[in-house]
């Protein structure tokens, strides 16, 4: 299995709905933030909550999210986010937009 | 502002209050799936007694002290346990199975904070079972919105100019806080310093005072 992302790379979180066991949590939606580190491959949440074998196996990114990109429009206190996302939220942020 | 703090009857930390008792239909749910687990034989009460121990045994973190201990004391375990905390740990003793557990050091510029939003994730297999305003929505809703305010309320305060770091373990992924080591703890023995390491300090709400 390859790994879409490297630590460093811009990457925003999927803005959706879905439905299941998601780890996704719902502040870090639609953010931009950098990956941290690259943590192995590990059973999809939402299969093994249904009781399957956890398939496909998910690529795990540690992402480091900027206080001030997750609570927009608060002052700035030094504050970083790490949050533990599955490959399948993720798409390249690396681009001019 | 207040830390732990008294009732008169009991005290508690903050945050603890609004804690709701277990749903006593959740509870009739457990005991009658557990009695089930019995009855066809899938697990046997004794392997629950068992499993209630051994957690209970980690309570207040015991094995999370003498890791601590051993990283402020030993610089080349210090490095080893931030960069392989499993191979670390098993220099110790420790065998962890299930989630991948990483450590994470406080510095003077970065101080670390643990919480799972979505529920209660937590390092178990060290540390054993969470305290109750860890599972509060409270201090998990609260904490990765405005965590200067919740540390100030554990008494803990962070200085404007350190990062605060907050480490949401909501997958696959365990983390403890390497806290700082106190100023005025020169000289002291492993033992020593194991006993000023406390729970809250491993999960980064407070600092452990010498």
């Amino acid at each position: 299995m390859k790994f879409r992302f490297q630590p460093g790379q811009q990457v925003r979180v999927d803005n959706r709905e879905e439905s299941g066991h998601v780890r996704t949590p719902d502040y870090v939606k639609g953010r931009r933030g950098l990956v941290l580190e690259v943590r192995g491959i590990h059973p999809d949440p939402t299969d093994l909550a249904r009781g399957g074998l956890g398939l496909p196996y998910r690529c795990l990114y540690r992402v480091l999210f900027e206080g001030t990109e997750v609570w927009p429009g608060d002052k700035g206190d030094p504050l970083r986010l790490v949050v533990d996302i599955y490959e399948n939220w993720l798409t390249s942020a690396e681009t001019v937009e | 502002m207040a830390t732990t703090h008294d009732h008169g009857d009991h005290t508690h930390d903050p945050i603890e209050h609004g804690e709701h008792l277990p749903d006593p239909e959740i509870a009739l749910l457990d005991d009658a799936i557990r009695e089930l687990l019995y009855d066809k034989g899938i697990i046997t009460a004794e392997e629950v007694q068992r499993c209630i121990e051994s957690m209970e045994a980690r309570d207040g973190g015991v094995n999370g002290k003498r890791i601590i201990a051993r990283a402020w004391t030993d610089p080349q375990f210090r490095q080893l346990l931030l960069s392989d905390a499993p191979a670390a740990l098993a220099q110790l003793g420790f065998a962890l199975d299930g989630p991948e557990f990483i450590v994470v050091e406080n510095t003077p510029k970065i101080h670390n904070v643990i919480v799972c939003t979505l529920c209660s994730c937590y390092p178990r297999a060290l540390l054993g079972l969470p305290p109750s305003w860890y599972k509060s929505k409270e201090y998990r809703a609260r904490i990765v919105r405005e965590p200067r305010n919740v540390l100030r309320e554990f008494g803990t305060e962070i200085s404007l100019d350190v990062e605060i770091r907050v480490h949401d373990s909501l997958a696959d992924l365990r983390f403890m806080v390497l806290p700082t080591r106190p100023p005025g703890t020169d000289g002291w023995s492993e033992e020593q310093l194991a006993d000023i390491v406390t729970r809250d300090a491993m999960i980064g709400v407070r600092y452990p005072q010498a």
